[in-house]
């Protein structure tokens, strides 16, 4: 499990991260989600050791983040920010190589070769596969970056709002995959999300951040109420039932 | 029929060759290997044509200026492709952090306080090594303090850079302004930047010190493939960023003090000689394009001393060629980039 014991992070004077104490990373898809600011994306960088915390202890299956080698960390837990610009010129296969790099250090064996294979192949990749990333719609350009991720073949993978510039189509096909990955895979996946909807028929736990506290979490029919999602976006917001599912409505 | 048997039996073979050898032109060791040929035609050409006398002088003398043209060669090339990669620009040279500029006011605070009589006579070994530490000692400084400290940031270091580079050009500047007309001379003279004839003992200590930086960076080359990512990509797969980028710093400051101290400001070469590099190597991997780098700078430096030499008869200096070719490639980068 990914534990966070009483972590704070401060900007300035500004709390982004409040003394937050949480546990996550429990097996299938856990959705973080909250308004802009609320430190979504600060927790993410905690964890995958780009930000310091100012006070508080990561522990990410144990081993505290803090002073565990990052290349050992590296090969429990995947991150995938938001934006993901490359100033080099690199093929969808070259980046899914990238993947291996905490286990091979760049020098690639027999299995680092069948996991590359592998992750190209689950996302559907194989004929872009000497395509340059520039040359990639933004669909598939994210279905590369995941790809990369799955090749690391780690436990914990974390995507930070992997949705992000994504039309209806890609924005579904990805959610499935997500879910195909937790799934089958039996990869533990938390994301971002800014679709509570998407949220709420995805993932099996919904973690409701604000202003760098929790605020909710639980299963979607928990956190899927009026009262709990007006005060998380300080926003109206009416649920309805369809086919059983919560269904939020925000648009007036 | 209208097709002739034997232009239809050849065509295919034909064909099947030229894709061959367009696939094996796409390797980038073919294309290294290719470039090694040439850098070696234009050393045996400078070193064995054209000799007016002795051929052993001719050689003592020339073979030290190609010894020089590819220590400087390595120390521009190494330094600029792994600055590019860390700071992921690849219109910019170490020079950004005002390298050049803080070799210029050494020059210029040594012939100002000495005049110019004491800095022709000093001790080459000893003014060499006065610019090399000076200069290690300043950039080692910009780096620990704002990348080694808990806010690191590539940009607020480049920023810094551009800033103190901006100062120490002006400051040498408004301290020329004062010099008298011959001191002035000889500084200009000093600054331009000059390959021929180096002082044997400097090029050697070059020399190792670029070899020794070199031999560091040789160990990170894989993890400065991951770099290209992006500091938050590179630091998901595993790389202590914080500790490679600055021992990458250490070796690019190391190089460039060294080379910088030994033939004068020539970093904007690095600039036309990276990104040649880049898209001649075929392979983002800096198992190819470092040495292409050092390659396509030693053709650079060789071929224009040759043309310089041998066309233009010593009319000119070299750096005034590779300034004035670099300065268009440069436009050029920046329009077709524009473009895109």
């Amino acid at each position: 499990m990914i534990a966070l014991e009483n972590v704070t992070k401060r900007y300035g004077r500004q709390a982004v991260v409040d003394d937050l104490s949480i546990e996550f990373g429990a097996e299938g898809v856990t959705a973080l989600i909250g308004p802009n600011g609320a430190g979504k994306s600060t927790l993410f960088g905690l964890v995958g050791r780009l930000i310091r915390p100012d006070a508080g202890r990561l522990a990410v299956d144990g081993m505290d983040v803090a002073t565990t080698p990052s290349s050992e960390l590296a090969k429990v837990l995947a991150v995938l920010r938001q934006d993901n610009h490359v100033a080099a010129r690199l093929t969808v296969h070259d980046l899914v190589e990238f993947g291996r790099f905490p286990h091979s250090r760049g020098r690639l064996t027999g299995v680092d070769r069948d996991h590359i294979d592998r992750a190209i192949d689950y996302l559907d990749l194989d004929g872009f596969r000497s395509r340059f990333l520039d040359e990639l719609s933004g669909g598939q350009r994210q279905r590369a970056f995941i790809a990369m991720v799955l090749a690391q073949d780690t436990k914990y993978v974390l995507l930070d709002e992997p949705l992000n510039n994504l039309d209806l189509r890609h924005m579904t096909e990805i959610l499935r995959l997500i879910r195909r990955t937790a799934d089958e895979l039996g990869k533990r996946v938390v994301l971002v999300l800014h679709d509570i909807n998407a949220a709420a028929s995805y993932a099996d736990r919904i973690v409701a951040m604000r202003e760098g506290r929790v605020v909710a979490d639980g299963p979607a029919r928990d956190v899927m109420r009026p009262s709990v999602l007006e005060a998380v976006y300080d926003t109206a917001v009416d649920v309805r039932e369809i086919d059983g599912r919560p269904v939020a409505v925000h648009y007036g | 029929m209208l097709t002739d048997p034997a232009t239809t039996t050849a065509a295919p073979a034909g064909s099947a060759v030229r894709t061959r050898l367009a696939a094996s032109w796409a390797r980038p060791a073919v294309r290294l290997s290719a470039l090694g040929a040439v850098v070696l035609a234009l050393v045996v050409t400078y070193l064995f044509t054209g000799v007016p006398g002795s051929l052993a002088f001719a050689l003592e003398i020339r073979g030290r200026t190609v010894l020089a043209m590819f220590v400087v060669a390595t120390a521009v090339g190494v330094s600029t492709v792994v600055f590019q990669t860390i700071t992921q620009n690849r219109i910019l040279t170490p020079s950004i952090m005002g390298f050049d500029a803080f070799y210029v006011l050494i020059s210029t605070v040594l012939v100002f306080f000495s005049g110019s009589a004491a800095f022709l006579a000093a001790d080459a070994l000893a003014l060499w090594l006065v610019q090399v530490v000076v200069m290690v000692a300043f950039s080692v400084l910009l780096f620990t303090w704002l990348f080694g400290g808990r806010r690191r940031s590539i940009h607020l270091m480049l920023l810094v850079g551009i800033v103190l580079g901006t100062f120490f050009r002006s400051f040498a500047e408004w301290m020329q302004r004062m010099l008298d007309p011959l001191d002035f001379q000889v500084l200009s003279d000093a600054l331009f930047a000059s390959l021929t004839r180096p002082d044997g003992t400097l090029l050697a200590l070059t020399g190792t010190l670029v070899v020794l930086a070199t031999a560091a960076v040789v160990p990170l080359l894989r993890t400065l493939d991951v770099l290209a990512l992006g500091e938050p990509a590179a630091v998901g797969l595993g790389v202590d960023h914080r500790r490679v980028v600055l021992a990458l710093f250490a070796a690019v400051s190391v190089m460039i003090a060294a080379s910088t101290a030994l033939v004068g400001p020539i970093l904007f070469l690095g600039l036309v000689v990276a990104n040649l590099a880049y898209s001649y190597a075929g392979s983002f991997r800096h198992v190819w394009t470092l040495p292409a780098a050092v390659l396509i700078g030693v053709v650079c430096l060789l071929g224009g001393q040759l043309v310089l030499e041998r066309v233009f008869s010593f009319g000119g200096t070299l750096s005034t060629v590779i300034d004035f070719a670099g300065g268009l490639f440069f436009l050029y980068l920046v329009l077709r980039k524009g473009a895109r």
